[in-house]
């Protein structure tokens, strides 16, 4: 059982057996819990709740936020659409950056363990969590693998989200930036067609630029559209293929960490 | 397409008040979905009957009270309706917009006996 969220426990079942028929057309006003009816007080009521429906998302994105943070680790949430090329990004960082400081990944997908595969080659301890019909990480599922991961201080943790422009921004894992990956492959309009995910994030890794001599990217009209949803972000041109740009982003990084 | 896990986070919180005070069914769920609030009412309708099966919730019946979109423009000085997040003034264009309604994604009240 999860000391945290409490999973694992059976939800306490409530002895709802459903051998009667819902409504079906039959009052007892008598059969509630307390057995009994007294005039003017129908057994029926309205709670009022008034919670936000992401309420414990939040409340465990805080908890792992706050757990990173004495654990002396940055912890960076990283999202794009499928093929952006992430995984390939974080292997190139790993491999730059192992030398330099403790890191590790958590690799969200829908299915297969390839790319935490993939980073384990690059030589970072990874754990992957397989979404299933799930098209987002949350942060219940990241407090699972940081048990797993037991981080030492001082770490670097990627976490990659599912590949995906639209779920991912809506649920906060507990991590400390958000980095939105955009490869100049898939159009300079991306930024205004899923603008929550470019308003959520705080550093936007403009990627495979190697590949712009071969492309008619409009490189202006997309840095407009991403400060026009996101006047406060930051932009770094990468290629995770010829290594342009990341030092970049290792200085970006290294700021955080200090910070 | 994350409906179906915020239906799973309404029933937990669903599941929260059961556990604090004692009923036998849930009659109602009433939702306040906002209209940029990222969540597709017909999904959420969709999906639920699924997701609630063998909870509390079973059975229950889905309402929800969608909330326009609207922002405060400091160019026009005044209150503007609003259709899309983080675009600019629909009546003078500018981007100086803040979003005041229609991010709300609640759990208003259950009916429950």
């Amino acid at each position: 059982m999860c000391a945290v969220c409490g999973c694992g426990t059976s939800h306490d079942g409530h002895g709802h057996g459903h051998d009667h028929a819902h409504g079906g057309g039959k009052f007892d006003f008598g059969a509630g819990l307390a057995g009994v009816h007294i005039a003017g007080l129908s057994q029926e009521r309205t709670i009022h709740i008034e919670r936000g429906i992401l309420a414990k998302n939040d409340a465990l994105a805080r908890i792992n936020r706050r757990r990173l943070r004495d654990a002396g680790v940055l912890a960076l949430n990283v999202m794009s659409s499928p093929g952006s090329g992430k995984t390939s990004l974080l292997v190139r960082a790993i491999q730059d950056l192992k030398a330099r400081r403790p890191l590790a990944v958590i690799e969200g997908d829908q299915q297969t363990s390839r790319d935490a595969e993939r980073i384990r080659a690059a030589g970072a301890p990874a754990v992957q969590l397989n979404t299933g019909n799930g098209c987002h990480l949350d942060a219940h599922m990241v407090s699972h693998a940081l048990d797993e991961l037991r981080l030492v201080p001082g770490s670097l943790l990627f976490i990659e989200n599912v590949g995906n422009l639209v779920c991912p921004a809506a649920f906060d894992l507990g991590e400390a930036f958000r980095v939105v990956v955009l490869s100049v492959t898939e159009g300079e309009d991306k930024p205004l067609k899923y603008p929550n995910m470019f308003a959520a994030a705080d550093l936007l890794l403009l990627n495979k630029t190697d590949l712009l001599p071969h492309l008619e990217f409009d490189m202006a009209g997309c840095l407009g559209a991403v400060k026009r949803v996101n006047p406060t972000i930051d932009i770094l041109p990468v290629s995770a293929r010829s290594g342009v740009g990341l030092e970049a982003l290792y200085d970006w990084i290294g700021a955080r960490a200090s910070a | 397409m994350h409906e179906m896990s915020l239906l799973e986070s309404i029933i937990d919180l669903v599941e929260d008040e059961h556990r604090k005070q004692p009923f036998d069914r849930v009659r109602t769920i009433r939702l306040r979905v906002g209209a940029l609030a990222m969540a597709m009412p017909e999904s959420l309708r969709f999906c639920f009957a699924i997701i609630a099966r063998g909870t509390i919730a079973d059975g229950a019946r889905l309402e929800i009270e969608n909330v326009a979109g609207a922002g405060w423009c400091e160019a026009c000085g005044r209150g503007v309706m609003l259709t899309e997040r983080y675009g600019p003034c629909p009546d003078c264009g500018s981007a100086r917009l803040r979003m005041t309604a229609g991010d709300e994604l609640q759990l208003a009240d259950i009916e429950v006996e």
